[in-house]
């Protein structure tokens, strides 16, 4: 079944008030968690996972797929 | 609009407008009105309920935000950076170029990688799409499109397929043939239609659906074998110009970010706009108000999101629905365009229009380094699935991938003691 898309350009200043502030009214009573142990759960996540991070503590030269075949000259 | 001559009955005080004039009694549904005849017009022509004008409207609008400003401070105990006081510094990192894809005959817009770690596909204004194997430099696949600047490109999850679209308003998918002389471009299926064209597309779990984001302000979520429009996700009230996934362990949410300076997060089963964040820039001097929008992808319920053209990356936490840091510097003047989290989570890569990528701390809220190499800004940062490579598209035509080297310093560059310093990269 077909789904009609309304662009927003197409509606009036009172529409897209009136859009925006049913969503305000939705969003006042979500839940929300402090943020003191939200902070706490992302720096223990990012620790956790911080010294597989290819980025930052690096690969070994094996397992460096982009290591060494570029640049170099082999003298004969 | 001409009032029309009517007989008065009563004079006095609109209930409308609050002003004296002669009123119109009328009857609506058995209630009796007394309004003004240019209210009556007001409400006939504009569909306004009893007491409502756009003034109104406004006025509610504005002090539900605040409200909902209140109820967001009332959990703000601490920053991010607070938090993380104990994590250990950083060390120096090296981050070296390890490939430069030239191909593109213009601005590089999109990138994105393959599952397989290895290959990646980019678009360009020139209106080609490229497929490369990142590890060779091999053009695998190159497809011309009819329309030029095709500003996003999204790999399938399976490797077998990417999807393109731009301002032609409509996202296509390529089905990848391993037979190097069969025409792609035969092949080509038009799976979303917008009406105005697509900024963003990425297919979600599977080859089977794709979720667009577009100009005329919506987001939609595509089946790609019949092309029929699953969900519609409609809240933004300008041009949609970003949009992510969530990873899909964290359910199936997803973020856009849209010229009407918000960030909202969308629920796919259910269309709904569960969240959004709305910034108060007034920084109107950017051209391209917009706002980026990055789900880190390892560490759910993290956004970043940024006003392009603005230098500040601002950091959300989606649980505690606020904003956690803000990624900034007085030194950094040009917008950034395009984010993307390390495999941790814990470095955020930032590319900006001075041609440079910065790379932030993401719990310390301080830079780390800065990476050089493209002659133009920098369109797309993206971390390959593994975490092993960053890829850097940009207008000066080309792509970088990047990764992480030993080096040996000579000197070293630090902020405090004020002195430039070389480095030696061991090859």
């Amino acid at each position: 079944f077909p789904v009609l898309i309304r662009m927003a350009r197409d509606m009036s200043d009172k529409e897209i008030l009136k859009m925006e502030l049913d969503q305000l009214k939705k969003e006042v009573s979500t839940a929300r968690t402090p943020l003191a142990a939200n902070c706490a759960q992302t720096v223990s996540m990012v620790e956790e996972l911080f010294p597989n991070d290819p980025l930052i503590k690096g690969v070994s030269d094996e397992k460096n797929p982009y290591k060494g075949d570029k640049g170099g000259c082999t003298v004969t | 609009m001409c009032d029309q001559t009517f007989v008065a009955a009563t004079f006095g005080p609109c209930e409308s407008c609050g002003k004296a004039s002669p009123l119109m009694n009328i009857y609506i549904k058995t209630e009796a009105i007394n309004y003004c005849s240019f209210c009556v017009e007001m409400m006939a022509c504009k569909g306004l309920q009893e007491g409502e004008t756009v003034a109104s409207l406004k006025k509610e609008s504005e002090s539900l935000k605040k409200k909902l400003d209140e109820e967001r401070g009332k959990l703000s105990d601490i920053e991010l950076n607070q938090v993380a006081e104990k994590v250990e510094v950083l060390g120096p990192l090296c981050i070296k170029t390890r490939r430069v894809l030239k191909g593109h005959g213009n601005k590089v817009l999109c990138m994105d990688w393959c599952k397989d770690k290895r290959r990646l596909v980019s678009s360009s204004q020139d209106g080609k799409v490229i497929v490369w194997d990142a590890f060779t430099l091999n053009k695998e696949h190159a497809v011309s499109l009819p329309c030029t600047w095709v500003l996003t490109c999204a790999y399938a999850p399976s490797g077998c397929a990417v999807a393109c679209g731009g301002l032609d308003n409509k996202c296509s998918v390529f089905p990848l043939s391993l037979d190097k002389n069969e025409n792609l471009s035969a092949k080509k299926k038009s799976v979303a239609m917008h009406t105005n064209y697509v900024s963003g597309c990425t297919f979600t779990s599977s080859d089977m659906q794709l979720l667009t984001s577009s100009g005329d302000g919506t987001c939609a979520l595509w089946d790609v074998e019949s092309g029929q429009l699953l969900q519609s996700f409609h809240g933004h009230t300008a041009d949609v110009l970003s949009l992510d996934l969530a990873p899909s362990e964290t359910g199936n949410t997803f973020v856009s970010g849209g010229c009407d300076k918000k960030a909202n997060v969308w629920d796919m089963r259910s269309g709904q706009n569960v969240q959004s964040f709305e910034t108060h820039e007034s920084d109107i001097n950017c051209v391209n108000l917009n706002y980026y929008c990055q789900l880190n992808p390892f560490v759910s319920g993290l956004c970043c999101c940024m006003f392009t053209g603005a230098p500040q990356c601002r950091f959300y936490d989606l649980r505690a629905d606020r904003e956690v840091a803000i990624y900034q510097k007085d030194s950094i003047i040009f917008g950034a365009s395009t984010v993307d989290f390390s495999l941790s989570g814990r470095l955020l890569f930032a590319g900006y229009n001075d041609y440079t990528i910065n790379l932030w701390d993401t719990l310390k809220g301080t830079r780390v380094s800065v990476l050089f190499g493209h002659e133009n800004r920098v369109s797309r940062v993206r971390v390959s699935p593994d975490g092993t490579a960053l890829c850097s598209a940009s207008w000066d035509n080309t792509l970088r991938v990047m990764s992480w080297s030993t080096m040996s310093n000579i000197l070293f560059y630090t902020q405090r003691k004020g002195c430039c310093i070389l480095r030696l990269f061991s090859l």
